[in-house]
């Protein structure tokens, strides 16, 4: 499996400030953060719906400009958006008009890799992920675990150094969530790529994270740097251990704490749109 | 409870929905049925159109008149298409464009193809080109606004994905934007077929002496009105026919929409 050949991205933030909107309606969803995150670090950014956390993976990821600070990815500040920096969502982008191995293909098609060895690289990193056996299929036509497995199954194909996740496990039953955890902490223990992990779910970011950044509400601010020493490979008795329910109970009182009134939920986009109206 | 052998088979009721409206134009002929505000004193009997179309399927008229009319259509529907969609795709992905080309195309829109006849004529140098001008007139709207709006519908978390996979503009207009409008440009190609046929006989009014078209224009002048009859017939068909052939293909071209669907 090449994808061990991955190097691993370091992020550093300073005084970062990212605006969203328009007009009036300009607001400021992230104020004046700092952080470093070192290379190959399992980070998780916790935080109310709303805080600005999707707001700060989509500038990582090239998708929306800071107004102000710096962001930079291994020294260099963020151009646009790259296959090195691999984006999962939390609702699957899978394209609809490709089986599930032609989506996971895609990054090996635009840079040019022959068909015989994208299907080859494709059908590995299916069995990564534990899909082997569904390589025909349609993304409608698979379970939301499954669409998010193929969704991480075409990010990881590109090696990418810093893996971006957007509450991936949310719209998830808690049984699957649970499995799809223990997935990423097993492909991160042989790939060892960057992550930076967005949550709501204060179970999952200390499940997943040696360091938690813990965002208080709009505009988010980081209000806590946490660090999570449990030995690895982790597993499910993890979460009965005091030590888990004592990270637990600070986390709540850290956002119980900030908790305000309930924001609208924002996307690494930027502000989500509504759909639009069908015209004929 | 509702038995499923109490449903009738599938083209029964269709079958004879058409059937009704035969045996009905046929009483309202043959009674010269005259209500004041619609009259059926000179409408042809069924059984006149079919003598008529008996007498253009025997003579050697039919084929020069059909491929006459086939071609021009086609012509015209597969100018309108290639624009239609290219514009469409610049369009929809281009605010700039949309700016540039909507509003000319917006005015020329509503001119109905019987107005566009004179002008078709001064513009081509042949009188073939013209008709050609006149359906393709028919098919471009429907085609390029259906484009236009599948583009704009595309789901934008979609061409985010494909920058993040390191797609570059070129490759998210030919594996994103393409495909995710497909479903409504298959749309738009099926209005397209049949109002690209509803402009034959303005177009075929222009000139010539062959084409489906021309032969219903000159029934009327000739004061042949079973022929005329014949013609419409003739176009309802192959409009229905052609607009079906498209529809196949867009299924067929697009295998995971209907898929999911039907979900």
């Amino acid at each position: 499996m090449n994808a061990a050949a991955s190097t691993s991205s370091a992020v550093s933030a300073s005084n970062l400030s990212i605006h969203l909107g328009h007009g009036a309606d300009r607001f400021e969803a992230v104020q004046n953060v700092q952080f470093n995150i070192r290379s190959g670090e399992f980070i998780c950014i916790l935080g109310p719906s709303g805080c600005g956390k999707s707001t700060l993976l989509g500038a990582l990821a090239g998708h929306l400009q800071p107004s102000g600070g710096q962001l930079l990815v291994d020294g260099k500040p963020v151009g646009g958006p790259g296959p090195d920096r691999g984006m999962v969502f939390q609702q699957h982008t899978l394209f609809p008009w490709r089986n599930v191995i032609d989506n996971v293909a895609f990054g090996l098609k635009m840079r040019g890799v022959n068909r015989s060895q994208r299907l080859q690289q494709a059908h590995e990193i299916l069995q990564l992920v534990g899909l082997q056996g569904f390589e025909r299929r349609w993304p409608s036509q698979l379970s939301g675990g499954m669409q998010q497995r193929v969704e991480i199954a075409r990010v990881l194909i590109n090696h990418p150094s810093l893996l971006l996740m957007d509450e991936p496990f949310g719209a998830l039953d808690a049984q699957c969530r649970m499995e799809m955890q223990q997935l990423l902490l097993e492909i991160w223990g042989r790939i060892r790529t960057t992550v930076v992990f967005v949550t709501h779910d204060i179970d999952e970011a200390i499940f997943l994270a040696d360091r938690i950044l813990v965002m208080s509400p709009r505009p988010g601010r980081i209000i806590e740097d946490l660090r999570v020493d449990f030995a690895r490979p982790r597993d499910a008795e993890v979460v009965t251990t005091p030590e888990f329910m004592h990270l637990k109970r600070h986390c709540l009182e850290l956002l119980r704490h900030e908790q305000g009134r309930a924001l609208p939920r924002l996307s690494p986009l930027g502000i989500p749109t509504a759909e639009p109206q069908a015209i004929i | 409870m509702r038995g499923t052998f109490l449903q009738p088979p599938k083209f029964l009721i269709p079958g004879l929905s058409l059937i009704a409206c035969v045996i009905f134009w046929h009483l309202a002929s043959t009674y010269k049925l005259d209500l004041g505000l619609v009259s059926f004193v000179y409408v042809p009997s069924p059984y006149a159109v079919a003598v008529a179309a008996g007498e253009l399927v025997t003579s050697s008229k039919l084929l020069p008149h059909l491929t006459s009319s086939l071609s021009r259509v086609f012509a015209g529907y597969g100018a309108a298409a290639l624009l239609g969609i290219g514009i469409g795709l610049f369009i929809g992905r281009w605010k700039l464009m949309e700016s540039v080309l909507l509003p000319p195309l917006e005015v020329l829109r509503p001119i109905p193809a019987v107005a566009w006849i004179p002008l078709a004529i001064l513009i081509f140098p042949s009188s073939e080109l013209s008709m050609i001008f006149i359906t393709f007139t028919g098919a471009l709207f429907p085609i390029l606004l259906n484009t236009i709006h599948g583009v704009e519908a595309v789901d934008k978390r979609l061409v985010a994905s494909a920058r993040s996979l390191g797609a570059k503009p070129w490759a998210i207009l030919r594996e994103i934007i393409l495909p995710g409008a497909a479903p409504s440009i298959i749309t738009g190609l099926t209005i397209g077929m049949g109002t690209s046929w509803f402009c034959l006989v303005t177009a075929e009014m222009i000139s010539g002496q062959w084409g489906i078209g021309y032969y219903t224009w000159e029934s009327y002048l000739i004061q042949r009105y079973p022929d005329i009859v014949v013609g419409m017939l003739l176009i309802g068909i192959l409009g229905m026919g052609s607009s079906f052939l498209i529809k196949v293909a867009g299924r067929f071209l697009i295998p995971w929409y209907h898929l999911r669907r039907n979900v």
